[in-house]
């Protein structure tokens, strides 16, 4: 009886604990910390890497910095946890970190069933196939009976087997961890053909010794679009870091860039938008809780998507990846934001 | 044949002869050792021929067309030469040691390593000159590098989440292996103690970890323990990790230290009762001294074993030196030199368990008493 008792009241502690992990207003709680913290990958070529320094770097830790720069004018006040595939969601939602920026595929049960506020795409991403040029093959549908590396707990993994269930044929999955793991499977013939998202596909190609010797198969079997996340509820936060995205899109729309921005802020410009975003006009970023000149901020530390884009992943990387559908809309893509009024 | 037999000296004055000149010498050890049978003729020549193919390869790769100068591009590498690129274990050597621990305070982890051997040595070696002092530095160690590797009390703060590299290794490695000793003690003495509180609770807590799997109690300190604390505080996840892994391999300490203690006769134990010593007195002065000479080949097992596991925490984001490497191969500069990096960590690994090893060695033969066979 008295057993019963002390163990509800404990039940009951954990539950207000459980429950209250969400409620406190997340910028209050980054501004009081004094910095961000940003849940990362812990190794994706162009995505997120670690240079020579030892400073992270990457196309996702770019979109870390510039809530960093939009919540204290100052790009490096955010700090990294690495997260793998499986602990990624639940760092999110035990508040161990305040977003993910982590090449995370929107999908329907992510957002709805695990709770998760997705906020924007910054990449859109496909899955696709590489194969020796050695093996013949043409097309993935050609691929009846091949060994496929893929990686676990990514919705690659699920993907490959309703595009191989569709097409009625089999294949023997070769489960690994890593992108680079898969690359050396791939490399020792451990696997006929690797599957992954195609930027990382590029990637992997491009590091090879013969990329001329290996094919990327024309199909596209998934939609992946690639966005931050936050928890639910956690709607001013959200807003903070949906609108840190959308400003880099407009500022490449408008050819707002990193070098310009301070110059074309300090004067009235034509376009009441830019003005809008400068904060020169309206007040703007105290809607958000932000200072006036937010954007200037983010677009003077990390430069527009374009600039971004060009820098981790661009044609003049080693990865080497064309705009494709990540062109802005009005070059033909799917990279659209809303506009800043 | 009589020739042969002829003696043309006096018995016992002749002078030794030399052994065949084929039983002595290279000649003599391979004939024994390599050609001592047709099959072993067929043995020694299949490996000779499998060395002949896999070792030059391998020196070529590793020494003579590597690359060892400071390039910073894999592409760089090529252009040198077809071999290993060692240049990108240049260009991270101090990530793999350091992590991303700012390079002005290393000298603090290069202080604490030094001073570990210190505070190690008057424990591992007993005729140590003024070892008595010395034992009380070391009993101070563990306060001394904390405060040396987090800061604060003056030295500037550094957060766990700039630990990495093999300073997160030897740190994980050396508290797991310095703590769980005695607490392995405690609960092997626990579970064959005769009281049935204490015996039950050290049987559960030990068949509970070894039970789990090291990664479930990884995963339990990483996200799950966060839904048990109070909103709002944050336990930093280096310690929950590293107070896991002592937790673990405590468990494993007390089995292996139970089976030296269920090796000691009981005449032991009553010899020790009947001289009227205390429960305490004649555990550490007639019991533990047998069961930890009998366990020690487990016990340093158990610590190569724990410390080759740090490389596990990989999988809850921390960057030990796999880690490390993880996002130095996502840098599209050093792209697909796994196998450099790969070596390159083996051979720290090997140097730390290979010490381990010859120590306990050391210490086997040191305790030797002669009570066994050899």
């Amino acid at each position: 009886m008295k057993i019963s008792k002390y163990l509800s009241i404990v039940l009951a502690v954990l539950a207000l604990g459980v429950t209250g992990v969400s409620s406190a207003g997340t910028l209050d709680d980054v501004k009081e910390r004094g910095h961000l913290q940003c849940g990362i990958n812990t190794g994706l070529t162009g995505f997120a890497f670690t240079d020579d320094a030892g400073n992270w770097q990457g196309f996702d830790v770019a979109l870390c910095q510039a809530v960093a720069a939009a919540v204290f004018g100052d790009a490096s006040a955010v700090k990294y946890t690495n997260l793998t595939g499986k602990t990624r969601f639940e760092a999110l939602k035990a508040g161990e970190v305040d977003m993910l920026s982590r090449n995370t595929t929107w999908t329907y049960s992510r957002d709805v069933d695990l709770k998760l506020t997705f906020l924007g795409v910054n990449y859109y991403d496909g899955q696709g196939f590489i194969v020796p040029a050695s093996l013949g093959v043409s097309s993935a549908t050609e691929l009846e009976g091949a060994s496929v590396c893929i990686q676990t707990g990514t919705t690659t993994e699920l993907n490959l087997a309703d595009f191989f269930r569709s097409n009625n044929m089999n294949y023997e999955p070769v489960p690994i961890e890593t992108n680079e793991e898969a690359r050396n499977s791939y490399l020792a013939g451990r696997c006929d053909v690797y599957t992954t998202d195609r930027s990382g596909l590029a990637a992997t190609r491009a590091s090879l010794d013969d990329p001329e010797n290996h094919v990327v198969l024309p199909e596209i079997i998934s939609k992946e679009p690639l966005g931050p996340l936050v928890r639910h509820g956690d709607d001013e936060w959200g807003d903070i870091v949906r609108w840190a995205l959308n400003v880099l899109i407009i500022a490449e729309e408008k050819g707002i860039t990193k070098d310009n921005v301070r110059a074309m802020a300090a004067e009235t410009q034509k376009d009441a938008e830019l003005n809008r975003m400068f904060g020169t006009e309206g007040e703007y970023g105290a809607m958000l809780g932000l200072s006036a000149d937010w954007v200037v901020n983010v677009l003077a530390a990390v430069g527009n998507y374009g600039e971004i884009f060009e820098q981790y992943l661009g044609v003049n990387t080693d990865i080497g990846l064309a705009r494709g559908v990540n062109a802005l809309w009005t070059d033909g893509g799917l990279i659209y934001a809303p506009p800043y009024r | 044949m009589a020739e042969q037999n002829q003696q043309d000296y006096v018995p016992g004055t002749h002078a030794s002869l030399p052994p065949p000149i084929s039983q002595v010498g290279i000649a003599g050890w391979m004939r024994k050792n390599l050609f001592s049978s047709p099959s072993n003729v067929i043995l020694t020549i299949v490996a000779v021929y499998f060395l002949y193919k896999v070792i030059p390869p391998i020196l070529n790769w590793a020494i003579f067309d590597a690359v060892f100068s400071d390039v910073d591009h894999r592409n760089e590498c090529r252009e040198i030469a077809a071999g290993a690129c060692w240049a990108v274990v240049r260009a991270r050597f101090d990530q793999f040691l350091y992590g991303f621990y700012p390079d002005y305070l290393r000298w603090r982890v290069n202080l604490t390593f030094v001073l570990m051997f210190v505070a190690l040595i008057p424990l591992l070696y007993d005729q140590v000159p003024k070892r008595k002092y010395l034992l009380w530095f070391s009993l101070i160690y563990p306060f001394l590098a904390f405060f040396m590797l987090w800061g604060g009390l003056g030295l500037e703060p550094v957060e766990s989440a700039k630990f990495g590299g093999f300073l997160l290794t030897v740190l994980i490695g050396m508290t797991g292996i310095v703590v769980s000793l005695p607490l392995g003690i405690a609960l092997s003495l626990g579970r064959h103690s005769s009281m049935p509180v204490v015996k039950m609770l050290s049987v559960w807590y030990i068949e509970f970890f070894r039970g789990v799997p090291l990664i479930t109690l990884l995963f339990v300190a990483s996200t799950l323990l966060n839904y048990f604390m109070p909103p709002g505080t944050y336990f930093d996840l280096l310690l929950r990790v590293i107070i896991m892994v002592i937790l673990f391999s405590a468990a494993y300490i007390a089995e292996v230290i139970r089976g030296g203690l269920a090796a000691i006769p009981k005449g032991q134990f009553e010899a020790a009762d009947a001289l009227g010593l205390t429960y305490g007195k004649s555990m550490r002065l007639i019991i533990l001294p047998q069961a930890l000479k009998i366990s020690i080949p487990g016990i340093v097992n158990t610590f190569i074993g724990l410390y080759k596991d740090t490389t596990l925490v990989v999988v809850v984001g921390l960057l030990d030196p796999l880690g490390i490497s993880r996002a130095t191969l996502a840098d599209s500069s050093w792209q697909g030199l796994s196998t450099e990096l790969y070596i390159f960590i083996a051979v720290g690994f090997f140097i730390s368990c290979f010490a381990m090893s010859r120590y306990s060695l050391y210490l086997e033969r040191k305790l030797d008493t002669g009570h066994r066979d050899k």
